[in-house]
C-alpha cells in the first residue's frame, strides 16, 4: 500500500474542522481522540494527587478541609481508572488492533465513534460535581454505602456518570470483541495473534461481565438514596456489605482489565527490542486467560476485615495467591524473551523495562496483602496505597508511556526526541519511586490512607513522598513537550520504524493511510 | 458519503452518535436535578428523553435503508450477531446483580440479622427472627401480604413461554417465505406481550393497594421484587416496542427467507426476556 493511494482516501472523504472529529467514524481518528481525552484526564487527575500530596507534605492541616480532601481522593480514582487509564487502552486498541489483523476498520465503526463521544460528557459530569452544593463526591472512588449516601446534591450524578461510562466501555469492548472475532485478514489464526490483541480480546470479555455488575450496584445505592429501597440497609434487611461484594465482583476483574492490556503491550515491546521472538507464546495467552478467569473469584480479598466468615476468608486468600501462578509466567516469559538477546534500550523498551520490574515488585505487595492475617494489619494503609500504585502507576501508566514511544513513530510518521524520551524515562522512574516506596513504610508503620492529618512520626517519609509526588507530576509536562514536538515534526520514521519489530502494523506505511487495509492481507 | 472497504461497508461519518450523546447527557441532568429536588429537573430530562428518541429513530432510519439497499455482506451481518449476542450477555449480567442481591440477601444478610451470627443479632436487633420473606427488622413499611404466585404470574409465565413458541413459529414462516403466517405470529406474539405487560400492571396495583401493602419500601423484599420485576417489566417494553417495528417491517416486504438479521436479533432479545422471567417467577415468586 503506498502512501499516495492513501493520501487520495484520506482527502476524499472526511469533512474539514472540527466535525470531522466530532463525526468521524475512523478507527484511527477515534484512537486519537481517546489518547487526546486521556491525557487530558490525566492532568486533571494528577492536579488533584498534587493537591492531596500537598496537603499531606506536613503533618496537620495546612491547605485544604478534610471534606475536601477526600473529595480529592475520591475523584482522583475515579478520574484516574475511568478517565485516564480505561481510555487510554481502548485508544491503543482503536489505532493498533485493526492494523495488528489486517482489517479496513473496526466491526462497528458508528457504534464506535458513539463509545468516545459519551466519554467526554461523562467526564463533564463527573468533574462538575466539584462545584455542586456538599461537594464533590468524598466517600471513596468505591462508593462503600452508608457513608456515599451523605454525599450532597453531586450524589445523582456520580451514579449517573458511572453509568455513562460503563455504557461507553460495554460498546468499546463489545466492538474491540467482534472486530477481533470478524474482521481478521485471512491465514491471521487466533493463536498468530499479537498478543496484544489477545490481551485485548480477554479485557473486553471482562469488561462486558464486569461494568454491568457495577451499574447495578450503582443502581441499587441510588434507589436506596430516592427511592426508599433497603439493599444496603440492615433495618430493611439489608447489608451494606452487600454493595462491597457486588462493587468488587465489578471491582477485582476492573484491576485486570486496567493491567491485561499493559501486558500486550510489553509482550509487543520487549521482543522487538530483544531481537528475537516472544518466549512462550502460548504460556502468554493461556496465562491470561487464567488470570481473566481467577479475577471473578478473588473480590473478597478487598474485604477481608469486614468481617466475612472464616471459610470466606480462607477461600480468598488462597484463590487470590493462584493469581502469582499464571502473572509469575508472565514475568519468566518475558525474561527469557531477552536471554541472550541483542538488546538495544530505546525509549519504549526502557520503559517496558522499568515496567517489569516495578510491576512485579506491586505483584510482590499484593502477595503479602492477599495473605489474610497480614492483611488485618496492612488494611487501608499506605502500604495498600504503595501497592496499587506500583501496579497501577509504573505498571499500567509506563506501559502507555511505552506504547506511546513505540507506536507514535507509526501514528505520526516522526521520529520522537530520543534523548528527552530517555529523560523522560529516568526522570519518571526516579521520582516515581521516590514518591511511592517510602509509602510502603507508611502503611506498615500504620499511617491509614484518605486521612488529611497523620501522626508526627510519619512526617519525614510524607514529606519524601510529597517531593517526589511534585517532581513526577512536572515531567509528566515533559512527556506532553516530547508528543507534541513529535507530531510537529522531527526525523522521518521509516515503515517499519524498530529494527525488530514483527507484525502487519509495521507493514504500512508512516503514518498509515486513513484506511489501513482496504484489501486483507495474506498472513502466513 | 459511503464505500466499501474490500467488501466491509465502513461508514464515513455520522451525526447519530453525538445526537445520541448529547440526549443521554441532558436526560441525565434533568434527572439528577429532579432527584435533587429541582423543579425543572423532570423537563429537561424529558427534553433528553425526546433528543435520544429521535437519534433512535434517524440511526436505526440510516440502517435499515443500508440494510435494504444490500450494503452490507455477510461478514457484516456476523458483526451485528456478535454485536447482539455480547450485548445480550451484558444485559445477563446486569440482571445477575440483583439476582446476587436477592441471593446474598436469603442466604447471608437476613439469616446474620436473625441470628445465624449472634453479635449481629445481640448488638444491632435483638429480638428479630430471620424469615423470608421480609422487611426487615425495622418493619420498613409496614406489614404485608404476598402475592399468590399461581395467579397472575403463573398466567404471565405461561404467557410469555407462548409468546417464545409464537416468534418460532414467525421465524418459520419467514424461513418458508410465507409473508401471512409471519405477520399473523408476529401479531399474535406482541398480543401475548402487550397482554403479559397488562397483568404486570394490574399486579403493581394489586400489589400497592392497602389489601398488599407490598411497595418498593417493604424492606429488602420489596426491593429485591420491584426491583427485578421492574427492570424485567422495562426490558418487556423494550422489547414490545421492538418486536413491533420488526413487524412494520416484515408488513412492508423487508427480509428474506435467509437474510434477515434485525428479526433474529429481535427474536434473541425476546428469548432472553422469556429466560429472566423464569428466573424471576422461581427465585422471586415461588421459592
Amino acid at each position: 500500500m503506498s502512501t499516495a493511494t492513501a493520501h487520495d482516501t484520506h482527502h476524499e472523504h472526511h469533512p474539514g474542522g472540527l466535525l470531522r472529529w466530532v463525526f468521524t467514524t475512523n478507527h484511527k481518528d477515534i484512537g486519537t481522540l481517546y489518547l487526546i481525552f486521556s491525557l487530558v484526564m490525566l492532568f486533571i487527575g494528577g492536579a488533584m494527587a498534587m493537591v492531596i500530596r500537598a496537603e499531606l507534605y506536613q503533618p496537620g492541616l495546612q491547605f485544604v478541609d478534610p471534606q475536601f480532601f477526600n473529595s480529592m481522593t475520591t475523584m482522583h480514582a475515579l478520574i484516574m481508572v475511568f478517565g485516564a487509564i480505561m481510555p487510554a487502552f481502548v485508544g491503543l486498541a482503536n489505532w493498533l488492533i485493526p492494523m495488528m489483523i489486517g482489517a479496513p476498520d473496526m466491526a462497528l465503526p458508528r457504534m464506535n465513534n458513539w463509545s468516545f463521544w459519551i466519554l467526554p460528557f461523562a467526564g463533564l459530569m463527573l468533574v462538575s460535581t466539584l462545584f455542586m452544593e456538599g461537594g464533590a463526591p468524598a466517600g471513596g472512588w468505591t462508593m462503600y454505602p452508608p457513608l456515599v449516601l451523605q454525599t450532597g446534591d453531586a450524589f445523582p450524578f456520580l451514579i449517573f456518570s458511572v453509568h455513562l461510562l460503563g455504557i461507553s466501555s460495554i460498546m468499546g469492548a463489545i466492538n474491540i470483541i467482534v472486530t477481533i472475532v470478524n474482521m481478521r485478514a485471512p491465514g491471521m489464526t487466533l493463536m498468530k495473534m499479537p498478543l496484544f490483541v489477545w490481551t485485548w480480546l480477554i479485557t473486553a470479555y471482562l469488561l462486558i461481565a464486569v461494568m454491568p455488575v457495577l451499574a447495578g450496584a450503582v443502581t441499587m445505592l441510588l434507589t436506596d438514596r430516592f427511592f426508599g429501597t433497603s439493599f444496603f440497609s440492615a433495618a430493611g434487611g439489608g447489608d451494606p456489605v452487600m454493595f462491597q461484594h457486588i462493587f468488587w465482583f465489578f471491582g477485582h476483574p476492573e484491576v485486570y482489565i486496567m493491567i491485561l492490556p499493559a501486558f500486550g503491550v510489553v509482550s509487543q515491546i520487549i521482543p522487538t527490542f530483544a531481537r528475537k521472538r516472544l518466549f512462550g507464546y502460548s504460556s502468554m495467552v493461556y496465562a491470561t486467560a487464567s488470570i481473566a478467569f481467577l479475577s471473578f473469584i478473588v473480590w473478597a480479598h478487598h474485604m477481608f476485615t469486614v468481617g466475612m466468615p472464616l471459610t470466606g476468608e480462607l477461600f480468598f486468600m488462597y484463590a487470590t495467591m493462584l493469581i502469582a501462578v499464571p502473572t509469575g509466567v508472565k514475568v519468566f516469559n518475558w525474561v527469557s524473551t531477552m536471554w541472550k538477546g541483542a538488546m538495544t534500550f530505546e525509549t519504549p523498551m526502557l520503559f517496558a523495562l522499568g515496567f517489569v520490574v516495578m510491576f512485579t515488585i506491586g505483584g510482590f505487595s499484593g502477595l503479602m496483602l492477599a495473605i489474610t492475617p497480614i492483611d488485618f494489619q496492612y488494611h487501608d494503609t499506605y502500604f495498600v496505597v504503595a501497592h496499587f500504585h506500583y501496579v497501577l502507576v509504573t505498571g499500567s501508566l509506563f506501559s502507555l508511556f511505552a506504547a506511546a514511544y513505540y507506536w507514535l513513530p507509526k501514528w505520526t510518521g516522526n521520529m520522537y526526541d530520543e534523548k528527552l524520551g530517555k529523560l523522560h524515562f529516568w526522570l519518571s522512574t526516579i521520582f516515581v519511586n521516590i514518591l511511592f516506596f517510602p509509602q510502603h513504610f507508611l502503611g506498615l508503620a500504620g499511617m491509614p490512607r484518605r486521612i488529611p492529618d497523620y501522626s508526627v512520626q510519619f512526617a519525614e517519609f510524607n514529606q519524601i513522598s510529597s517531593l517526589g509526588g511534585f517532581a513526577f507530576g512536572l515531567t509528566q509536562l515533559l512527556f506532553v513537550y516530547i508528543i507534541w514536538k513529535t507530531v510537529r515534526g522531527g526525523a522521518k520514521a521509516t515503515d517499519r520504524v524498530w529494527e525488530g519489530a514483527e507484525g502487519l502494523e509495521w507493514t504500512l506505511s508512516s503514518p498509515p493511510p486513513y484506511h489501513s487495509f482496504e484489501t486483507a492481507p495474506e498472513v502466513k | 458519503m459511503t464505500s466499501t472497504s474490500g467488501g466491509y461497508y465502513v461508514p464515513h461519518g455520522s451525526h447519530w452518535p453525538i445526537i445520541g450523546s448529547i440526549g443521554l447527557f441532558v436526560m441525565l441532568q434533568g434527572f439528577g436535578n429532579y432527584l435533587n429536588g429541582d423543579g425543572i429537573g423532570g423537563t429537561i430530562m424529558l427534553v433528553g428523553f425526546l433528543i435520544l428518541l429521535v437519534m433512535v429513530f434517524g440511526w436505526f432510519r440510516v440502517v435499515i435503508n443500508e440494510s435494504e439497499a444490500g450494503t452490507y455482506n455477510t461478514q457484516v451481518d456476523r458483526s451485528f450477531r456478535w454485536g447482539m449476542s455480547w450485548f445480550i450477555f451484558s444485559e445477563v449480567m446486569f440482571f445477575a446483580a440483583f439476582f446476587g442481591a436477592l441471593y446474598y440477601a436469603r442466604v447471608f444478610s437476613v439469616p446474620w440479622l436473625g441470628g445465624a451470627d449472634p453479635g449481629t443479632n445481640e448488638v444491632l436487633w435483638s429480638g428479630f427472627e430471620a424469615a423470608w420473606p421480609t422487611n426487615g427488622p425495622a418493619q420498613l413499611g409496614g406489614e404485608f401480604n404476598l402475592l399468590d404466585p399461581w395467579k397472575i404470574p403463573a398466567l404471565n409465565t405461561l404467557l410469555l413461554l407462548s409468546s417464545g413458541v409464537t416468534i418460532t413459529l414467525a421465524h418459520w414462516a419467514l424461513k418458508k417465505g410465507n409473508r401471512g403466517a409471519l405477520v399473523m405470529w408476529m401479531l399474535a406474539t406482541i398480543a401475548l406481550g402487550a397482554t403479559f405487560l397488562g397483568f404486570q400492571v394490574y399486579e403493581y396495583q394489586e400489589a400497592y393497594s392497602s389489601h398488599y401493602n407490598l411497595t418498593l419500601e417493604s424492606g429488602i423484599y420489596g426491593s429485591t421484587f420491584f426491583m427485578l420485576t421492574g427492570f424485567h417489566g422495562m426490558h418487556v417494553t423494550l422489547g414490545t416496542i421492538m418486536l413491533i417495528v420488526i413487524t412494520l417491517r416484515c408488513m412492508k416486504g423487508h427480509f428474506t427467507a435467509d437474510r434477515h438479521f434485525a428479526f433474529e436479533a429481535v427474536a434473541w432479545y425476546w428469548h432472553f426476556v422469556d429466560v429472566v422471567w423464569l428466573g424471576l417467577f422461581i427465585f422471586v415468586y415461588l421459592l
